[in-house]
């Protein structure tokens, strides 16, 4: 079933088209990657997804869908002087201490004693995986990641990634996710859709449409680095 | 009611929302905005002794022009704010003096609460608790705008409603605070009581009761000195409350 669809998508900002007449579509339980380079519009998209920025063509969810968004460079540095504990940090949002402390084990923190911890004070790993818990605990219906760990190393054997798929899983989510790292894609994606300034666009499934020759052109010179990662 | 439960009543109330405002503005990085806001307010200031009007109704047009300003210089240039601070900074100073009458310099830049009358303390009084539950209200939505304004946006905050009533809570506070500190220590009322509960706060719990608790240590104490010693109210408010953040390295957690 369907869940989002989008026709002919076209985001003007500044003056400048950052996304020309973009369609595609994303069913229930798929896992998409959105893959370009930077200033490709990734992460207006999915601005536009959400309903933040004015656009021209359709951007149609199913209704009533609830949706978990985790935006791009949410650092430790931004609370890092707030004399902010982990739960009141969660009770910004409606929800009880049991909710807390359930979702928080979910994403491997264990120690109740970790709520009245000062979110300044917490290890950059902790910090990541807290804030996918406090995207969690809304028991949104589908996920908009952008750029989730942006190079950060969550610690433990889990990665930021294998954390999303074991939710993905066990709660039959629709995730949309935006990455550069061609590994996660061909390992955990359904399907993939890729933007660039050119306007060149894919979608399917990774493996059918992710040629070298696609990548090429989509990167430029920055493919020998990420042929390099994904060989 | 004698004079001096006067001035304590208003100055407790002043300066404990101003210290609630302040872990807000702390938080946004704008403690120092009420610096410029609060010197934009002597022109104001300077026509209400002129012409014998309340010190806080002549700051009031004044502090909202100067937030228009800021953010019109703001949006026009794409100057940091604290660039624009120091734009606007001197520019009240400056236009207050070519009317200001010299002789009433003193309560125009560091206020005077010596003469608040019974009206004068009831009207602060409810502006105050109306401005301390508005705060309250808007506390936990403005935290999560100055985490991240796309968290803010998903949760269906309407950031710009909010600043809004946020910008217009500063101006209120700020020309009250204009009488009671007068226009160059206003800043110093939002700003020190919220660093010192920061100071000692693990939470935001402790620093949303320990930023007004301090503002309101800091009245009593200033309005007391006054008393005793005969000089000027605002300065020993903002001195106590400076002691009082002096103190609290001692105990900084």
């Amino acid at each position: 079933m369907k869940i989002l669809e989008v026709k002919n998508l076209k985001v003007e900002l500044g003056g400048e088209e950052i996304i020309k007449n973009l369609s595609f579509e994303v069913k229930e339980g798929e896992i998409l990657t959105i893959l370009g380079p930077n200033g490709a519009g990734k992460t207006v998209l999915l601005k536009t997804l959400l309903g933040f920025l004015p656009h021209q063509g359709e951007v149609l969810w199913q209704k009533k869908t609830k949706i978990g968004y985790l935006p791009q460079g949410i650092t430790q540095l931004k609370v890092k002087d707030l004399p902010l504990s982990v739960e009141e940090f969660f009770k910004l949002k409606k929800v009880t201490r049991e909710e807390i402390l359930k979702f928080l084990k979910l994403v491997g923190i264990r120690e109740g004693a970790f709520l009245k911890k000062r979110i300044g004070d917490m290890s950059t790993g902790q910090f990541q995986r807290m804030l996918v818990a406090w995207v969690l605990i809304s028991e949104p219906e589908v996920l908009l990641f952008d750029e989730p760990t942006a190079g950060i190393d969550i610690g433990g054997e889990e990665t930021i990634y294998s954390l999303l798929h074991r939710f993905w899983k066990e709660r039959k989510l629709t995730i949309l996710l935006v990455t550069h790292d061609l590994n996660i894609v061909y390992k955990y994606s359904s399907d993939v859709l890729c933007l660039s300034k050119k306007g060149v666009s894919c979608s399917g499934q990774p493996k059918e449409v992710l040629t070298t020759g696609l990548l090429e052109k989509m990167y430029g010179t920055e493919i020998k680095f990420y042929q390099h990662k994904s060989g | 009611m004698s004079q001096f439960i006067l001035s304590l009543i208003g100055g407790i109330f002043v300066s404990a929302t101003a210290g609630y405002l302040g872990t807000l503005m702390l938080q946004k990085r704008m403690a120092l905005v009420a610096g410029p806001l609060g010197h934009l307010t002597l022109p104001g200031i300077a026509l209400a002794l002129l012409y014998g009007f309340d010190v806080s109704l002549g700051a009031f047009p004044f502090v909202i022009l100067g937030i228009i300003l800021i953010w019109f210089f703001e949006m026009r240039t794409k100057l940091p704010m604290e660039a624009l601070t120091a734009v606007v900074f001197a520019s009240g100073v400056a236009l207050a003096f070519l009317f200001l009458p010299i002789e009433q310099a003193e309560t125009a830049l560091v206020g005077d609460i010596s003469q608040v009358g019974f009206g004068e303390v009831v009207t602060t009084a409810i502006l105050c608790l109306l401005i301390f539950s508005v705060l309250k209200k808007i506390f936990s939505k403005m935290l999560l705008i100055n985490i991240s304004e796309d968290l803010a946006k998903v949760e269906g905050v309407n950031i710009k409603k909010y600043n809004l009533i946020y910008l217009g809570c500063i101006a209120i506070i700020v020309a009250l605070g204009a009488k009671l500190v007068g226009g160059l220590l206003t800043a110093a009322l939002v700003a020190i009581p919220a660093c010192t509960a920061r100071n000692l706060s693990k939470n935001m719990r402790s620093y949303g009761f320990l930023a007004p608790l301090f503002g309101a240590l800091s009245a009593v104490a200033g309005v007391f000195l006054f008393e005793f010693s005969g000089l000027p109210a605002g300065p020993m408010v903002i001195l106590s409350a400076t002691l009082i953040f002096l103190v609290s390295l001692i105990f900084r957690k």
